[in-house]
């Protein structure tokens, strides 16, 4: 009996002497700040900030050499946070969020042929350039939504991919994965946009799409400094956004083509303003 | 006689007596057709337009310069006015740079072109002759001929493989070019022979031809030429199975047919070489197959490059039934076309027209490991394994996988009975590998 309890002792007395000495010897030196600065970030690992992970990140951080603010999903909290334990002032820009420029569901744009294959739209893509008619428009069959880390998009019922603006932290990974470059990066407090991404001409459009944008400059007409038209497309001016002009010219639109967030998501999103 | 084949592979119902004993017709052309003549009907850089709008073209005159060593020139189908140089619809259903051709009836040849004779030339007397005929890979898959034939000094062939297989279900054009020009496909062989040096040349054919297994066997004899029998089983006809198949040899991984000492042809180049070399004659005509169950009367048809596919048709008949589905070259290989509207090019093996009640249209299940599609790839890789890691985005274990060495053939798609469309994941990882080869 005295002997077990001797021998287990000596052997868990012993084992506790070279961890200590091990801890002691072999300990990792971490920054203070780097830790601080890893807890204080979201943890979504998406990559945003170009870097490996919000750990990598961090570390880049802690070194002083990288700007603080370019933790996009983590918005104003986090990145004054982190100014904080790096001793520097906070210069938060505006948020971005990403605009799937398309409202040609399948009831509104027209499909060249009818696709059976892989779901994805990167698969589709390759088969004569995607089952829609418009070389630009949303396919709808959900390779953004796969890609979100942040579960901000769906696909409606009636095909079309939609962003929820309050969840969208701006981390463009779907705007990477999005073969047909439907999504765009717009400053988060501009609700008006252009949601149409065909370079074609007026008819053209007509013939496959009922929500394009025809390039009638109807828009720019009436507010010049919110619209410019380049290449038979309407697109908004963010630098000299201004929200009443934008729905100026919004209400002139006579294909509707571009749409106020604020005022509702696109027909079968479940998104609320 | 034992029959040689390859290892894997299946046999799908091959469907060919629909058109085998049709004899060739000519597809007609009326004064005032439009042929749209697109500018890559190639593997290759495009063919760059040296005709504008207004001009008047002589049948066989140059209208499209090649771009490069890996490209080929493009030469007008018939006499008549070019009345357009713009993006047309083409093969892979997007717009494409194109010369749009108003037939004037005359069908006037241009007088400049002249044959000669290949025993007074040398090879890249030939070889030029080729090239300026714009003579491609008549299989199909339209590689520049004159490429394959200029292979590396320090590669030795010594072996002429001509492809007579035609193992795609429907297509019979090959078969009947067989019967109808055996002396024009032997004398192109014997053209090829001269230009690459080589001894032995072997033609494959498949045993549902044996009309043209005799016919081909005795036309060759005393000549060099072989006849090499081969079992009824897709894909006998790809390059590397077909070398395997009648050598024995084996194409290295990501290696080429010249690596172990071969170069395949297809007997339609063999032709197209006769014709270009003998006689001068450009590539503006082939040979295609229209077949399936929603064309009225299957036919075999030289055609003009630039018909579109509706004059086809409509010259077979017309469309039988509620048409589902429309594909141009085999029912394996061959591509869904999205409008019967556009045109004909070097490789339209065959218009392929099938019922509404044909197309497949359930989704796809799961995949329940059978392992059939491992069976039947004839190139020995996991297509399954493959196509879900490409899903996901894996394009690195994919290509540790060995995605490369897939031909496309498609046996995996056609026997899974899961109804999985493996072939186009295993293109997209294909395509994907080469993209980021070429990045780094």
């Amino acid at each position: 009996m005295i002997g077990a309890v001797l021998s287990l002792g000596g052997i868990g007395f012993l084992a506790a002497v070279i961890l200590g000495f091990a801890s002691k010897k072999f300990a990792v030196e971490v920054d203070p700040k780097e830790e601080a600065i890893l807890n204080a970030l979201p943890g979504a690992n998406c990559g945003a900030c170009g870097y490996p992970g919000c750990s990598g990140y961090a570390k880049a951080v802690a070194s002083g050499q990288v700007d603080p603010s370019l933790c996009t999903p983590g918005g104003k909290a986090v990145v004054e946070k982190i100014a904080q334990i790096m001793g520097v002032e906070a210069v938060v820009a505006d948020p971005m969020v990403a605009v799937v420029c398309c409202q040609g569901d399948n009831e509104k744009a027209k499909d060249k042929y009818k696709y059976l294959g892989v779901q994805d739209c990167i698969t589709a893509q390759m088969l004569a350039g995607g089952p829609k008619d418009c070389p630009g428009g949303c396919l709808g069959l959900g390779t953004c939504v796969a890609a979100c880390p942040f579960g901000a998009i769906e696909i409606t019922p009636q095909g079309l991919a939609v962003i929820d603006r309050e969840k969208c932290t701006g981390c463009k990974k779907c705007v990477s994965v999005c073969p047909r470059k439907v999504i765009k990066m717009t400053p988060k407090s501009a609700t008006v946009h252009v949601l149409c991404n065909s370079h074609d001409k007026g008819p053209m459009v007509k013939s496959y799409c009922k929500i394009g944008c025809i390039g009638c400059q109807l828009c720019k007409r009436t507010s010049p400094e919110v619209y410019e038209v380049e290449n038979f497309l309407a697109s908004v001016k963010y630098d000299t956004y201004d929200a009443e002009q934008a729905i100026a010219g919004m209400e002139k639109c006579p294909t509707k083509c571009i749409r106020d967030f604020a005022a509702g998501y696109p027909e079968g999103s479940t998104f609320k303003s | 006689m034992e029959l040689k084949t390859f290892k894997g592979g299946l046999h799908p119902p091959d469907n060919k007596a629909w058109s085998e004993k049709k004899a060739i017709e000519v597809c007609p052309l009326a004064e005032g057709d439009e042929l749209v003549v697109l500018l890559s009907q190639h593997i290759g850089a495009p063919a760059e337009a040296c005709v504008k709008k207004g001009d008047t073209v002589k049948k066989g005159q140059l209208i499209a310069t090649p771009k490069g060593f890996v490209s080929v020139p493009i030469h007008a189908p018939t006499s008549g006015e070019v009345v357009a140089v713009e993006p047309r619809l083409g093969t892979a259903g997007t717009r494409v740079p194109a010369v749009v051709i108003k037939a004037d009836g005359q069908d006037a040849w241009d007088d400049s072109l002249a044959g000669a004779d290949p025993d007074t030339l040398t090879p890249q007397e030939i070889k030029d002759r080729i090239r300026d005929a714009g003579i491609v890979g008549m299989g199909g898959a339209t590689f520049p001929t004159h490429v394959k034939l200029s292979p590396p000094e320090d590669k030795k062939i010594d072996y002429l493989i001509l492809n007579g297989v035609e193992c795609e279900p429907y297509l019979t054009a090959d078969h009947r070019l067989m019967i109808e020009e055996p002396e024009n496909i032997i004398e192109g062989i014997l053209i090829i022979k001269k230009v690459l040096g080589v001894e032995k040349a072997i033609i494959g054919i498949e045993a549902n031809k044996p009309d043209a297994i005799d016919l081909m066997t005795k036309a060759c004899a005393g000549r060099g030429i072989e006849v090499g029998a081969l079992k009824v089983q897709y894909p006998q006809g790809a390059e590397k199975q077909l070398i395997y198949a009648l050598t024995g040899r084996e194409v290295p991984s990501g290696g080429l047919p010249m690596d172990c000492g071969c170069v395949v042809q297809n007997v339609g180049t063999a032709a197209a070489i006769n014709d270009a070399v003998r006689r001068g004659i450009p590539l503006i005509e082939r040979i295609a197959t229209v077949s399936g169950s929603a064309v009225a009367e299957p036919k075999n048809l030289r055609i003009k490059i630039g018909q579109p596919l509706s004059k086809l048709v409509e010259y077979c008949g017309g469309v039988k039934g509620d048409l589902g589905k429309v594909i141009q070259g085999g029912p394996m290989m061959g591509m869904a076309a999205v409008s019967l509207d556009i045109p004909a090019t070097r490789g339209t093996s065959g218009v392929l027209l099938f019922s509404e009640g044909q197309v497949l249209k359930e989704p796809e299940g799961p995949c329940v490991r059978c392992g059939n599609c491992v069976r039947a790839c004839p190139a020995f890789i996991l297509p399954t394994e493959i196509a879900f890691r490409t899903r996901k985005g894996l394009i690195d274990e994919a290509e540790k996988l060995n995605a490369m060495d897939c031909i496309e053939c498609g046996s995996c798609t056609y026997i899974c009975p899961a109804r999985i469309p493996l072939i186009q994941s295993l293109r997209q990882a294909k395509g994907a590998i080469i993209a980021k080869r070429r990045k780094v």
